[in-house]
């Protein structure tokens, strides 16, 4: 029997406000154990949490920006449950009112779009983090709680399981991050855990609508995580009901290491989670003007960016694609074409030369030594026949080491193109002179040979001759 | 100078007029809590030294001519429910027995900064879940009027304290009748204010939406005074009104004429102690006589209070209560792992009334009963509020007994929980409706023990009721009164 894979995901994306969810202690990742912490967020007897606005704010925005309904009416409840890095034991989350609901997104695969239904965003605090002598918490003898990530806001994204391959799932994740970004709510540096996600995934033979059992697969923090996970777990169902058995519904976590999942615990009883009203705090209440006043300040998303890369530079999809992943890249392709740049070879040298900088370097664009315009004046000259393509990498290179000017970097070590056609002939003379064979075998009919000679005059011109040039020249005086 | 039977107002017109000094009202009420103290158990924490020191602070800024507000030098308690900055908070329970708050309350940051002096926290029902401070883990306060019988609670060791002469005023928190109730069963007047009108910060929650801190005081005048200094909007209180406050002395003045007194039928319950109805009838005889008018109206969703208050209340007590874990503070019984370590520690640490509100609490939340407990108990909420919405259309205060009895023999009823629940049924309702209501002495009981009663006002009427129960108190003397307790 052939299968289809019923994958929904839901992601938790850290907000990148300054301060926590309830409280005003500082949200940053990396600081020493438990120094960010206050009564409040610490759950000490008699402390009372007040929202902080901009946690609401940036939920409204990734609400609208995900496509979704924003309820004017929404409130904070109370998850009950016993771990001991929740300081209170119960979480402060929304539960039937929350801030977003109805939304979609886009996603391509193979060529062809999709649309991937979001079933609600909330707002919910995080948890800390626990700290084990052991493993797990099972083998240790003692583990340490460190607060500093508890009250860090949070959104949790929750799709419909509308996915229905790890590539789809992959693709959807990545969009998530992509317009999470853009709209600037969240860091999303999952090697940091700020986006994760939980998915779900059951199967069910092609044709068929009834969902079958599913497994949860929870914190998974990288998009080649998400995908092996599937991948995986895909496979391992489609074994277990060949073989005739039943999949049980439990939390399986994904071994990196192995590259497989393991049963964590059987959810066939549902935790209760005993949800009610948080008392503490009021709900959020909206009018229509202050949700489009939130709707004003959303910058263009990707969808829209990619289709003007398209429209107003010629771009092809795929480029448009490539370039408006990341707001930093959209943004940094845009400043180039308005510092004057070309577009077309904007988008290659952006793609290609830098983007292979970042990458092999790790960095983030905002590093990058090469600014948007100085890649627009490398291309202006570039354009203008000042530089040859070779020489235009030799200054690429030269920018990326130092962050000089092009022009400066061309006229200090002497890059400019040679266009003079006298210093060309001199050096193809030359170059007919001492090569004899070369030349008779051209003479005698073999085209090919003067890609030799036209290389020769290039390397004596230490690449600065204008090879247009050095070819009309060539096949003058050899004529 | 009988300095403890004194109200607050009268030891600061002493201190303005330099007759005395703080350091000798504090010295005095220390003696007295040392007199009283064993017999009376009103306080688990004294704090001696701390208390003269503010004191001696008061005097100094006296003597360098600083003109002093009404609380500077006047020695008070505070709930053992409050936190306060480096001074233990018990909730008397064996699960916070050694907690010290790293931070004050904010009522207690503002009556530091009204130069007041603590003299120590007060016992109360444990986790102020009771009426009788019977189920303190620090043993039961008794009455000061007469020591066989419970003060009442879960307030009980701040109104036996100041109705002993243990301290010039006190303050209490309320989430089902907890300051009215003792004021009323010790005779010292007792003020529950609108819910969001003073600050929860820092108040161990019993149940958030039903919690209000308020002042237990001699007199109706310190009340006023009281309530001036601690009401008003925190940031650090989502809950907490943004409603201007009101000079509440303004209210001191003696003026019920066509005053509308709302008398509800449901509060008179079958099975009212005589004297208690004796009690009410007089100071509804009083009022007529002072030119109000007598109105009678109906709550006809009353007999739903109880079973919705307790539900409500202990719905959000066993989530407010699951943070005493042992893991971060509190006491701590270890087990073999996790699980049994947080079982081992609430269940040697919390009393049986805490245990029994939790798995109420824990039942009405479970999947399958939301909505037929705890969902319908907010329904029922509303309907008791609409109630009040309709009578205060006709009336301007409304006039009830605070409990259908005057205070018990200790151990009475403490075995018979369901009992204990239905002693609530005068004061419950206005919780649920958020309403304020002041509790103060109408009477004595054959036995000699005070009988209350209560003036229930419209939300953030607060001065409506102030004015109504000062008229009534300045044609009576027992409120002068202070039990003579010694061990």
């Amino acid at each position: 029997m052939s299968y289809e894979a019923v994958i929904g995901l839901e992601i938790h994306s850290e907000l990148k406000t300054k301060t926590k969810i309830f409280c005003g202690c500082a949200t940053g990742f990396g600081a020493e154990q438990n120094t960010h912490v206050c009564p409040v967020c610490l759950g000490l007897p008699g402390v009372l949490p007040v929202v902080n606005r901009s946690v609401v704010e940036y939920a409204i925005k990734a609400g609208l920006a995900l496509n979704c309904t924003i309820n004017k009416f929404s409130k904070f409840d109370r998850k009950n449950y016993y771990y001991p890095d929740l300081p209170k034991n119960f979480q402060t989350s929304q539960y039937d009112l929350p801030i977003a609901e109805h939304g979609y997104v886009d996603i391509e695969v193979g060529g062809k779009q999709k649309r991937i239904r979001i079933t609600r965003i909330h707002m919910e605090e995080d948890a800390g983090k626990l700290v084990h002598s052991g493993t797990t918490i099972r083998d240790s003898s003692s583990s340490k709680v460190d607060y500093n990530r508890t009250g860090v806001p949070l959104i949790e994204i929750v799709s419909e399981p509308d996915m229905r391959t790890p590539e789809e799932a992959r693709a959807y994740m990545e969009k998530i991050k992509s317009i999470l970004e853009y709209i600037d709510v969240s860091n999303c540096k999952m090697e940091e855990g700020n986006l994760r996600a939980d998915v779900n995934v059951s199967l069910r033979p092609v044709g068929t609508e009834k969902l079958g059992t599913k497994t949860e697969m929870k914190n998974l923090n990288s998009f080649k995580m998400i995908e092996s996970a599937l991948s995986y777990e895909i496979e391992r169902q489609e074994d277990v009901l060949e073989d005739g058995g039943e999949i049980i519904q439990e939390t399986r976590t994904w071994d990196d290491g192995r590259a497989m999942t393991v049963s964590m615990r059987s959810k066939e009883k549902a935790q209760d989670y005993r949800y009610m009203p948080e008392p503490d705090l009021v709900p959020i209440v909206l009018t229509d003007e202050d949700i489009e006043k939130f709707r004003a300040t959303l910058p263009e998303l990707p969808d829209a960016r990619r289709a003007r890369l398209v429209k107003e530079h010629g771009l092809s999809e795929y480029d448009a694609a490539s370039l408006t992943a990341s707001r930093a890249m959209a943004e940094y392709f845009d400043a180039a074409v308005s510092a004057g740049a070309d577009a077309k070879l904007a988008a290659n040298w952006i793609m290609g030369e830098l983007s292979k900088h970042l990458n092999s370097s790790d960095m983030a664009l905002s590093d990058s030594a090469v600014k948007a315009k100085m890649l627009a004046e490398m291309l202006g000259l570039l354009e203008k026949g000042t530089i040859s393509s070779k020489i235009a990498k030799t200054v690429f290179e030269e920018m990326w080491q130092t962050g000089k000017n092009p022009g400066v970097i061309v006229e200090e070590k002497g890059l400019v193109q040679i266009t003079d056609t006298k210093e060309i002939e001199a050096i193809v003379d030359k170059v007919i002179n001492d090569n004899p064979k070369p030349v008779a075998d051209y003479r005698g009919g073999n085209a090919k040979s003067i890609g030799f000679l036209v290389g020769q005059v290039m390397k004596q011109s230490k690449g600065k001759a204008n090879p247009a040039m050095v070819n009309k020249l060539l096949k003058e005086k050899l004529g | 100078m009988d300095l403890h039977k004194k109200s607050a107002h009268e030891l600061h017109d002493l201190l303005v007029r330099k007759e005395i000094k703080a350091a000798e009202i504090t010295d005095n009420y220390l003696k007295c809590i040392e007199k009283a103290q064993l017999a009376i158990n009103a306080y688990t924490t004294v704090l001696a030294e701390k208390a003269k020191e503010q004191a001696v602070a008061v005097d100094e800024k006296i003597a360098q001519g600083e003109k002093i507000g009404f609380l500077a030098g006047i020695p008070g308690a505070i709930k053992d429910n409050i936190c306060t900055l480096g001074i233990k908070t018990t909730c008397s329970s064996k699960i916070l027995a050694d907690f010290v708050p790293p931070y004050d309350a904010s009522v207690v940051k503002k009556l530091k900064d009204a130069s007041a002096v603590f003299l120590g926290k007060t016992n109360l029902d444990e986790f102020a879940m009771g009426g009788s401070t019977e189920t303190s883990a620090f043993g039961t306060t008794h009455n000061p009027w007469n020591t066989n019988y419970v003060p009442g609670g879960s307030s009980g060791g701040s109104a036996a304290a100041v109705a002993a002469g243990m301290a010039a005023w006190s303050l209490g928190s309320d989430t089902g009748g907890s300051i009215r109730q003792p004021a009323s069963y010790c005779g010292v007047v007792g003020l529950k204010p609108t819910y969001g009108r003073v600050s929860r910060y820092g108040l161990i929650a019993y149940a958030s939406s039903l919690d209000q801190i308020g002042p237990l005081t001699r007199d109706v005048e310190d009340s006023a005074h009281l309530l001036n200094i601690i009401a008003g909007h925190d940031a650090m209180d989502s809950t907490c009104a943004s409603e201007a406050v009101p000079d509440y002395t303004k209210s001191l003045v003696e003026d019920v004429k066509g005053l509308k007194i709302g008398l509800p039928a449901e509060y008179f319950v079958d099975g009212m102690d005589e004297d208690v109805k004796a009690a009410i009838d007089k100071a509804v005889s009083d009022y007529r006589s002072l030119g109000a008018e007598i109105v009678d109206i109906s709550l006809p969703h009353t007999k739903y209070a109880i079973a919705s208050y307790y539900l409500i209340a202990c719905a959000e007590a066993a989530t407010n209560l699951s943070r005493y874990d042992g893991v971060s503070y509190g006491a701590r019984v270890e087990g073999d792992d996790i699980i049994s370590m947080m079982t081992n520690t609430r269940t040697q640490k919390f009393g049986a009334e805490v245990k029994r509100r939790i798995m109420i609490g824990n039942y009405a939340l479970s999947e399958g009963y939301y909505d037929a407990y705890y969902l319908k108990a907010l329904k029922v909420r509303r309907l008791i509020k609409e109630d009040y919405d309709k009578a205060f259309e006709k009336v301007d205060v409304i006039l009830a007994p605070v409990a259908p009895t005057p205070a018990y023999e200790i151990g009475s009823i403490i075995s018979d929980p369901l009992q204990m629940y239905l002693q609530d049924i005068c004061t419950v309702p206005l919780n649920l409706a958020g309403l304020p209501a002041i509790s103060l002495r109408c009477g004595t009981s054959k036995g000699g023990l005070p009988i209350g009663m209560q003036l229930i006002g419209k939300a953030f009427d607060e001065p409506t009721i102030i004015k109504a129960a000062y008229t009534y108190e300045q044609g009576k003397d027992f409120y002068k009164e202070v039990a003579e307790v010694s061990k």
